[in-house]
């Protein structure tokens, strides 16, 4: 992105990264107030009460007619196979079982991640479709990215991981080495210490995708790191840990020597199968809690060190600048956040009455202890339903219900973690960490989310605080 | 756990850390999967540390600089490393003390980067785009060397190698300060935006 200038402020420019967002976040959104089926649903006007018979109807007719409307951006959605549908699936014979197959997605799912409209393609970042999602896991295939040399191509059968610098026996190893070791699997969460930069000055993406796509989980499977360095053997007065990615990028970050014993470990498993391309296939590095970049993908190198090498993604990136002119450094750990992902912007409530609200919360320092949530825009305070089992440093899903009076109401969630901390409302983090320029300190903003929701039951991202 | 991890106490206890560890690996077993790799193997990866430890044998101009610039590196950062698809390079400095929100810091090269061997580094592994890692130690010390001359942090005539390069003392060397968090907020009753009215919302 530019520097110093707000993403929005070009927003009307249709060749700004931001607008371009904007406008292909604009796109979906029109295709989905189109379609009944969507949360987004709205054909102007007060929807209400009638909706839902319109819809039942709509489709019923749909039906008959032998299809429901699919993503009007392509014949058929990413990822799914289009097959008739018939009136009555009880009538005939489904498709048949085919033993070949990997699978796909019903034809009617039609979320995507949506990219950040950067000056490359190569350089840039996705974001989760959270308004959708259930449960606590992130569909491997809709995991955010965030790569800054395009995702690298690379053969399990030829790549080495090396490990030299401050050890005693320096190592490479193949995969088939790697796989060898004991493994240990962890379900938790992965979050861009980016995600939400576009909001702290002013409401700027209209959607949760875009406000909070950037954080996915999902179950990794690999090699702990002690393991892997136990057999080097690290030198008496090494303090860090350089973790080289094999992509075009040549991604580089120094971890301190402490949390690479502790609990990092090398992934080659994502959700059951083996880690996807654009998450670092065939080995990423795990650091858990800590930020996103810090997980370097297509892992290729362990350098031991007793200073950081101060790479440029933790000096001249990634470092948050305030506004004394001074920029925090090694800001690792990703604090308690939360979000509600339904209803979120540009969801529309179709009448007054029973709505469920629920999100995710997450916490690199451990596990969500408690998540309340608030529909008068804070000043009452309620607490949530926690989906179990509540898992460190992993998205917890939380639920509410509510009965919407039909009138105007702000929605927020605000988290706790087992430490204690209570996640920040934006008018504490900017009273604490000033507001340097129309992206603020840009990394690690953990704020409390207010979507507000008007009388005729559209919901907008705003900043009450 | 409410402790964070400030640079002092990091290194502190990483120093105690690692002496466990090494009494660990008695105990711990070592399964002697692997190979060693050979020297060669190793020279292709370069990391130097800002002490000048790891930077390669070689030596570059500021004029042979300017050449590589405008061969491997215009086309994105610009005639005047003001920056295009690329980051602007330059300029910016007295800009990082800010309490603007209307108005951004300029981060460069010249105004932000800490270490001049981090440019060395990330040019060398990672640059130019569309070929990364094709310049040889030479072209990179030169185009080092080019880049922070045009900085005003090296004179025009300078050359660059292993032992210079460590000494360039960039002008935002000590612009950085340990990790603060967690933070102890305010109470959010007396948030000084407690009263502010709803802001409208995304246009």
């Amino acid at each position: 992105m530019e520097e110093g200038k707000h993403p929005a402020d070009n927003a009307g420019q249709p060749e700004s990264a931001a607008g371009k967002l904007i406008a292909a976040e604009e796109r979906l959104l029109a295709v989905e107030r189109n379609n009944p089926a969507s949360p987004y649903f709205n054909q102007g006007g007060p929807p209400r009460a009638g909706r839902r018979k319109f819809m039942l109807g709509s489709m019923a007719a749909a039906g008959v007619a032998g299809g429901l409307p699919l993503n009007a951006l392509s014949a058929v959605p990413l990822g799914a196979v289009e097959h008739e549908v018939p009136a009555d699936a009880s009538r005939v014979q489904g498709y048949p079982l085919d033993d070949q197959s990997y699978g796909s997605r019903s034809q009617f799912e039609t979320e995507v991640r949506a990219r950040f409209k950067t000056a490359t393609a190569q350089s840039s970042w996705t974001f989760t479709p959270l308004d959708k999602g259930c449960g606590i896991i992130t569909p491997s295939g809709l995991h955010f990215e965030r790569s800054h040399g395009g995702t690298a191509v690379i053969d399990p059968a030829t790549h080495s991981v090396y490990v030299h610098g401050m050890v005693r026996q320096p190592k490479k190893f193949s995969m088939a080495d790697i796989r060898r070791f004991p493994s240990a699997s962890r379900i938790m969460f992965i979050e861009c210490s980016g995600n939400g930069l576009t909001e702290w000055s002013k409401p700027t993406m209209k959607t949760v995708q875009g406000t909070h796509g950037l954080t996915s989980t999902s179950e990794w499977t690999g090699v702990p790191l002690s393991t892997i360095l136990n057999e080097a053997g690290v030198k008496g007065g090494a303090k860090w840990l350089l973790a080289e990615g094999g992509d075009a990028a040549a991604m580089t970050r120094s971890i301190p020597l402490e949390k690479a014993l502790k609990d990092c470990f090398l992934a080659y498993g994502q959700n059951g199968e083996a880690i996807r391309p654009e998450q670092g296939y065939p080995l990423r590095l795990i650091v858990p809690g800590f930020e996103g970049n810090m997980n370097i993908k297509w892992l290729r190198r362990l350098e031991i060190s007793d200073v950081p090498f101060m790479t440029r993604e933790e000096t001249s990136k990634y470092t948050d600048l305030r506004p004394s002119g001074k920029a925090v450094q090694f800001s690792f750990e990703m604090e308690a956040k939360s979000v509600i992902t339904s209803p979120s912007g540009e969801m529309m409530l179709d009448e007054p009455g029973f709505h469920e609200i629920t999100g995710i919360a997450w916490s690199g320092r451990g596990r969500i202890k408690r998540v309340d949530i608030s529909v008068d825009g804070g000043q009452t305070w309620n607490a949530a339903a926690l989906q179990g089992p509540v898992l460190p440093i992993c998205h917890t899903r939380f639920r509410f219900p509510w009965m919407w009076d039909g009138k105007d109401a702000i929605l927020q969630s605000r988290c706790v973690d087992e430490t204690g901390y209570v996640q920040p409302t934006l008018g504490q983090v900017i009273a604490l960490r000033g507001l340097d320029g129309p992206l603020g300190s840009i990394y690690h903003l953990n704020a409390i989310q207010s979507w507000a929701v008007a009388t005729d039951g559209k919901v907008s991202n705003v900043h009450h605080y | 756990m409410s402790t964070t991890i400030k640079l002092a106490s990091a290194v502190a206890a990483a120093a105690l850390l690692s002496s466990a560890a090494l009494a660990a690996d008695k105990d711990k077993p070592v399964f002697g999967f692997g190979s060693t790799p050979t020297a060669s193997e190793l020279q292709k990866f370069t990391s130097p540390l800002p002490d000048g430890r790891g930077l390669p044998p070689g030596s570059g101009s500021v004029a042979q600089g300017k050449v590589v610039y405008q061969e491997q590196c215009l086309a994105c950062h610009g005639q005047k490393l003001e920056g295009g698809i690329g980051d602007k390079l330059i300029g910016g400095r007295g800009s990082l003390v800010n309490d603007n929100p209307a108005k951004a810091p300029v981060k460069t090269v010249e105004s932000y980067w800490p270490y001049a061997t981090t440019l060395f580094d990330y040019v060398k592994r990672a640059m130019p785009l569309l070929a990364p890692g094709s310049l040889t130690d030479d072209q990179v010390y030169a185009v080092t060397a080019y880049i922070l001359s045009e900085a005003k942090i090296v004179a025009p005539d300078a050359v660059l190698d292993a032992g210079s390069l460590a000494k360039v003392v960039m002008p935002n060397r000590d612009g950085f300060i340990p990790d603060p968090r967690p933070e102890k907020f305010p109470s959010a009753t007396n948030s000084p935006h407690q009263d502010m009215k709803i802001a409208a919302p995304a246009k």
